[in-house]
This record gives C-alpha cells, structure tokens and sequence, in this order.
C-alpha cells in the first residue's frame, strides 16, 4: 500500500503543477481502485453493482474539480477515500438506501484492489454538454474534446483567457451536478 | 459514456491548481466579512460613545479576546473541515475552551459580588438586542462562508456547518462588542456565548442542506 500511495501522491502532485500525462496517468488508476471499491462496498450492502461506474466518474470529476482541496502536505489516499466514501454515501441516500448498514471501512480500502476492466456509465456525454450554456459547452469541446489550448480557444470564440479558464471550470463542475442528478 | 473518455478529456490541457488557494479563500471569506460586520454595527448602531476611554476600552479588549479567540479557533477548524476527510483532523474539545474559559470567569465574578446585584449583572441593559443583534448580523459572514466552503469538498457537512455557524456567529458578536455597554462577564457569558451558540445549531441544522455537493 506504501508504495501505491507514493506513486499516486506523485502523480497527483506534478498534475497539480499541470502535468497532463501525470493527471491522466493518475485518473486511470484510481479509475481501477474506484471500480473494484464501489463494485465491492455495494455487493457487500446487498445492491446491484451496475451503478458503479456512474460512482467511479462521478468521484474521478469530483477529483478533477476539486484538485484544490489536496493539501500536498498529507498523503493522497486517505483524501480520495473520503471523497469516494461522500460519494458512494450520498448516492445511496439519493437513491433511498438505508444509511445504517455502509460498513465502516479505511483509506486501506480504496487500493485493496484494482478493476481495470474498461467500462461505460449510463451516462451520455453529448447528453450530458448539451445541458450546459451555449458557450461553456463550446468552450469545452474546444479545450477538452479537440484539445485546443486555452489561448487558441480564446481566440476562436473571441474571449478572453481567463473567460475560458472559469467556463471550463463552471463546465466540468455542472457536468459534474447533471450526472448527480441523472442517477435520482 | 466510457470511463476512459473522460479520463482523457480531464487530462486534456490540465491547468495547474494554486496550493493556497483554499486558505487564502476562506480567510479571504472571514476577513471580509468581518468588516462587513464592523460597518454594519457602526451603520445600525454606532459604537460605543466611550470606546476610546481607557474605563471602556478594557471591557471591549476584554470582549473581543473572547470572541476573536472564538474566530481563530474556528477558522483554523473550517479549513481543515473544507477538505475530504478532514473532519479527523478537527477536535471539538478546542472549540469548548474559551467558552469554558468566560463561563469560569463569568462565575467568579459573580462570586465576588454582593447576590443582589446578580440579576443585573447577568440581564444587564440590552440583552434583548443583544440577543437578536448578533444572529441577524451573523447571517452576512454565514452566508459568505458557506459560498466559498461550497467550492471546497467538506465531507462532514453537520460539523462543517455548525463551524461556519459558529465563526459566524464569533464574527458578529465581535462587532457588536464595538457597540455594546453591558460590560460585566456574566452577561458575555450569557448573551454572546448563547447567541454565538445559536448561531453554531443553527449552522448545524443547515449545513447538510447548503454544503451538499
């Protein structure tokens, strides 16, 4: 576990400084510790396992969107578990679970395993841009799908920088609010 | 939608993320309105006529100890409570200090007083505006708080809102400090310590609803 948690911090910490290969790198694999986390923890409470790849992308945006609250200081998994374990909380109260029986559980848990088998959530990701404004939804494709850069983009749509930066940040975070809202 | 096409589309032009930014959000939140608060008791009431005189100056420093060792206690207890997990890392037993401590200070004095002047040491002139004062002007700093906390990721949101709760309710009781001429402790025992505490139930109650992410 020492030498999982090591390699994700590192990870996690040249993405922070805009590492996109790391950022990338980080996100695929904690996509696997996710998957065989929520698999588990839902057959442990007796529920169907097909809600846990919405969990899986729900937590890998909360990640994205939220990088800012790592505090570098202190280790990584402990704070993607407890973002993971909200997650999975909040899920089941949305979809009217019993909140009794989630099993106490630790960081440890969260890497116990790993499930990279590729997998699709029930979401639709044209579905889910076409929900947000015009302009944020282009700016998105634009930086994220096409991967233009901030300054390209900028100039295609004639805005400025920092116009993009926020839209791409309000973006992801609405993304992020319209998959919770399509698992009621 | 495959779990790797949105791997790939956060990973696409990553922008680096500002260390501090948490802690320069909230202190931003709670240095702001604090002022805010200060204006607000100024504007309302106008402080105190006597603030300057060395009588009243030691019963307003002796208010805001109080109070401001309420604020920075909390904060610190807030920015911990923003991050995933950090409600492991907050000890209630900090926050029950200096209330401890004014309720002690609050008893002596009234030991050393005469039992009839107890009921106006602790009921005082303006315990009524007092007590609604400072959770009317608490609202401002609540409301500031919980709208940068929300773009944080508390995972403990009961205890996340009754610290907003509580520094909100710390911040205006230090206002109102400025302005109030009921200077005995039993009376800031009662008055700002129940109100401050109102204000973290009440935190409590809304936070599950307001911090939801």
């Amino acid at each position: 576990m020492r030498e999982t948690e090591t390699g994700l911090k590192s990870l996690m910490l040249a993405g922070l400084k805009g590492d996109a290969t790391a950022h990338r790198s980080l996100l695929s694999q904690l996509a696997g510790y996710l998957r065989a986390y929520f698999r588990r923890q839902l057959a442990r409470i007796g529920r169907s396992a097909a809600d846990a790849e919405d969990l899986v992308q729900e937590v890998l945006l909360a990640i994205h969107t939220r990088r800012h609250t790592y505090d570098p200081v202190e280790p990584l998994t402990p704070w993607v578990h407890a973002i993971a374990r909200y997650k999975l909380i909040d899920h089941l109260r949305r979809t009217r679970a019993s909140m009794s029986n989630v099993p106490i559980d630790d960081a440890a848990e969260l890497v116990a395993q790993e499930d990279q088998g590729g997998a699709e959530s029930s979401h639709d990701l044209g579905r889910l841009l076409g929900q947000l404004p015009e302009r944020t939804r282009r700016v998105i494709e634009s930086v994220k799908l096409e991967g233009l850069s901030v300054a390209e983009t900028a100039s295609r749509y004639g805005l400025s920088e920092s116009n993009v930066k926020v839209s791409i940040h309000r973006g992801l975070r609405a993304l992020a609010a319209a998959i919770a809202r399509e698992q009621q | 939608m495959k779990t790797d096409d949105l791997i790939a589309m956060l990973g696409t032009n990553v922008e680096p993320v500002d260390g501090k930014y948490l802690l320069r959000a909230v202190g931003g939140a709670i240095a702001a309105s604090s002022l805010v608060a200060v204006a607000a008791i100024l504007l309302t009431f106008g402080f105190r006529a006597d603030l300057t005189t060395r009588g009243a100056l030691i019963f307003v420093i002796s208010k805001l100890a109080f109070t401001v060792v309420t604020i920075a206690l909390s904060a610190i207890m807030l920015t911990r409570l923003a991050r995933p997990g950090g409600e492991r890392r907050v000890s209630i037993a900090w926050m029950v200090l200096p209330f401890a401590a004014i309720l002690l200070l609050a008893a002596a004095s009234l030991a050393s007083a005469p039992s009839a002047h107890w009921e106006r040491m602790i009921v005082g002139d303006q315990w009524l505006e007092c007590l609604l004062s400072i959770p009317i002007i608490a609202i401002v700093p609540f409301a500031a708080v919980i709208w940068i906390v929300r773009r944080m990721a508390p995972t403990d949101l009961r205890r996340t809102g009754a610290l907003a709760g509580l520094v909100s309710g710390s911040i205006s009781a230090a206002a109102y400090a400025l302005h109030c001429m009921d200077d005995s402790l039993p009376f800031v025992a009662l008055w700002y310590g129940g109100t401050i505490i109102l204000c973290t139930a009440a935190g409590t109650v809304f936070g599950p609803r307001l911090l939801r992410w």
